[in-house]
């Protein structure tokens, strides 16, 4: 902020003359100048994320349900008890959240840093493998469900088809019980381990070499030098690829949605908090039920930073 | 990092998570002009919005208003009403919505204007022309909110070469439908005997009519919920098990039509049983493998007899906030006119008009079996194919879950019995 506020002389160093409207405009804006730049973003900030989350808030207390313009309640906390009592669905959906967002996360910073020390150093046809790897990338996830949904069909499917070319039985894929998750972990690993890759790939080429060198001087074979040297200094960028990846898959939706719909399949198989409070309002119409499973969410989403943000300041440090 | 930056990923997080919600609270719509010269119609991707979008320049001219045309799919269409209606959008003059899911919420919540007065108003329109379930289903609490202008019934579509090459006959009884899936089944491994949908909350409106045919109903007289009664038990029994036992063999607890009706014209089963208003799929010979194979009869009789659903599965309404109700009204009177309708059905969309059904020219098109089978369904149906409450997507969770028991094998009767106290519980919920 304090760049911003300009050294005090800057505004009396006008040339003199009449004032006019505009004179007045234009002294009164250079006074509240850090005000007058920051107001569009302070509008932005108050219209799209404030008014949201406060009403997002004022209905998790009522028991809007049905239209949201209709008489409501105030309840109180009654929707939180409801939700945290609720072992049916609540508690499994933030297993699964986690479970999903978990499971996914390791697989892509592992295979994201094995794929970014491939490509650290220059090869020949460098460009196109970037090209390659980038395209997971730019697809819209519904589209990426609806793919792998045909691919994963236990009927048609080409991955059964695929499978029985080399004699192995069909696998149930997206239809089990047990699998579909795991299946859909697998297709957001696909989508999303580019991001890590590139986010990795510019903390490489921006480490010094001179560290490398020193230990490659001292003996040190490919593994010590990975594990020790650039491991260690990776670190910030690692936890930046996972806090920013891991925020996205905790609230991955899309994917999930595209692939098994409403409700997350018919044992609520995939049925992540996002899913679930999805149903709550566009299926069960229970606006206050689902705006308090968001606000715990919501917690959930902040609490996973903070302890991610106070790692990095350690690992920083 | 420092502080800020958690608040900076705290602020994007809430919005992005939160932005379900948010939908709701924007939207709004502009102050409109009375009577605008367009009209705003919102239709879901269906065989009807396909014939009546090619007519809808010869609506124009001959009425001087413009069509503005937004086409969704079902889902997306609900979620669209859902944020749209609920913040009181007049973003849409004319709806297709469907009057057995969404109908009661929607009156309930006054989404949709009262047309009584536009539907008696023209007698050469004709209100008294639609069939009497359809009318049932579009008038809540002594008001018509609809117009309906597509029907449904379950029929048995079934593989005429297949029965053949099995020396079988078309079945009659739910019985006769077992053993000649299985005879199929065990002659030819590679094709199911039956399949349908599976879909905990799909399958339901399907399902339906085998509970009727066993003598079951979602609920009873009274209001009181009903399906762990020995008939509802003997109906997730019997269409769970005809799915697990010759369905595909690689099935899953997912399928809804386009899924089931892909192995049926892949050539993949010898029996299915749908709602009649998809038969072109699996008579085009552009979608369907079997076209001049498929064969259709009426739904087998369970020990109740034989009771499909017959029902007007969408309807045209208006938006009660529209400032153009007026041109909406035009629209759908000329959408749902009797030569329109005809038209309709002519092209493979069952409607909802008796005078349409009884002139020859209505079912010329019809497979002459489909139009028999239609036929013997339309007096003996019954008028819903989901439980009839206001919040049906939870009811249909409540009420399918002993279906996907059933099908994967699990103890369906215990799951029936589970089901009936959630469903009872969500029905003395809805009362309060």
């Amino acid at each position: 902020m304090s760049v911003l506020n300009p050294p005090r002389s800057t505004g009396t160093r006008r040339p003199s003359g009449p004032v006019g409207a505009g004179g007045h405009f234009s002294a009164w804006a250079n006074r509240h100048r850090k005000w007058l730049f920051a107001a569009p973003a302070m509008i932005f900030v108050g219209v799209l994320i404030v008014f949201p989350l406060a009403w997002t808030v004022y209905l998790s207390l009522t028991d809007s349900q049905g239209s949201v313009r209709a008489a409501t309640d105030f309840i109180g906390l009654q929707n939180y008890i409801t939700v945290l009592s609720d072992t049916e669905r609540f508690w499994p959906a933030v297993g699964r959240t986690l479970a999903f967002t978990g499971v996914a996360l390791a697989f892509e910073v592992v295979l994201g840093m094995c794929v970014a020390l491939l490509l650290w150093r220059p090869f020949r046809g460098e460009k196109w493998v970037r090209v390659a790897i980038l395209l997971p990338l730019v697809a819209t996830p519904v589209a990426v469900g609806m793919m792998w949904r045909l691919i994963f069909d236990p009927n048609i499917g080409f991955a059964n088809q695929l499978l029985g070319m080399v004699g192995i039985p069909p696998q149930p894929w997206l239809s089990g019980q047990d699998t579909a998750l795991g299946t859909t972990i697998f297709m957001d690993v696909w989508q999303w381990t580019p991001m890590v890759v590139l986010i990795l790939l510019a903390g490489l080429t921006s480490l010094s070499d001179e560290p490398d060198e020193a230990a490659r001087v001292d003996g040190a074979n490919a593994f010590q030098r990975f594990f020790f040297i650039t491991l260690p200094l990776m670190m910030p960028t690692v936890i930046v690829a996972i806090l920013l990846r891991g925020i996205d898959a905790l609230k991955t939706f899309d994917i999930l949605y595209a692939t098994k719909g409403k409700g997350g399949g018919s044992f609520h198989e995939v049925e992540t908090l996002n899913v679930y409070a999805y149903g709550l309002s566009f299926d069960y119409n229970q606006y206050g039920l689902s705006s308090a499973v968001l606000i715990l969410f919501f917690m959930i989403i902040i609490g996973t930073m903070w302890l991610l943000t106070m790692r990095k300041k350690a690992v920083g440090k | 990092m420092k502080r800020r930056s958690i608040v900076k990923y705290a602020a994007v997080a809430a919005a992005m998570s939160l932005g379900l919600t948010a939908c709701s609270g924007g939207g709004g719509g502009s102050d409109q002009a009375k009577e605008s010269g367009t009209v705003r119609v919102t239709l879901a991707n269906h065989v009807w919005t396909e014939g009546i979008k090619a007519a809808i320049p010869e609506f124009e001219k001959s009425s001087g208003l413009k069509v503005e045309l937004t086409q969704l799919g079902e889902d997306q269409l609900s979620d669209q009403y859902n944020v749209k209606l609920n913040a009181g959008s007049d973003e849409i003059d004319v709806m297709m919505y469907r009057p057995l899911q969404e109908g009661k919420a929607f009156a309930k919540n006054g989404y949709l204007a009262d047309l009584t007065k536009n539907v008696s108003s023209d007698s050469g329109w004709d209100w008294k022309d639609y069939q009497e379930g359809p009318v049932k289903a579009t008038t809540v609490e002594g008001k018509v909110v609809g117009v309906p202008i597509i029907t449904e019934r379950e029929v048995l579509y079934y593989r005429k070469d297949l029965l053949q090459a099995a020396g079988l006959q078309v079945p009659k009884t739910m019985e006769e439908l077992e053993a000649a899936a299985k005879a199929i089944k065990a002659s030819s491994p590679d094709t199911a005997g039956f399949v349908a949908r599976t879909g905990k909350s799909t399958a339901v409106t399907q399902f339906s009519s085998f509970l009727y045919s066993f003598g079951g109903d979602f609920m009873d007289s009274s209001g009181k919920a009903s399906v762990n009664t020995d008939a509802a038990k003997k109906a997730y029994a019997y269409y769970g098990g005809l799915i697990r036992n010759y369905g595909p063999a690689n099935v899953s607890t997912d399928m809804s039509w386009p899924e089931a009706m892909a192995i049926f014209t892949q050539g993949g089963a010898a029996f299915y049983t749908e709602a009649d208003s998809l038969y072109k799929n699996a008579t085009d010979p552009a979608k369907s493998k079997v076209a001049d194979k498929v064969g259709f009869a009426a739904l087998p009789a369970g020990p109740a007899g034989s009771k499909p659903y017959n029902i007007p599965s969408w309807a045209l309404g208006v938006n009660q906030n529209s400032s153009n109700t007026d041109n909406a009204w035009k629209f759908i009177q000329w959408a749902t006119s009797k030569e329109r309708t005809l038209a309709a059905q002519k092209a493979g969309v069952p409607g909802p008009r008796t005078s349409v059904w009884s002139n020859p020219e209505g079912t010329s098109t019809y497979p002459k079996d489909l139009a028999e089978a239609i036929s013997a369904s339309a007096k003996n149906g019954v008028g819903h194919d989901r439980p009839e409450v206001v919040t049906v997507g939870k009811a249909r969770e409540i009420v399918g879950a002993p279906i996907v028991a059933s099908i994967t094998g699990a103890d369906a009767a215990a799951a029936a019995n589970d089901a009936q106290t959630a469903f009872q519980t969500f029905l003395d919920s809805e009362k309060k």
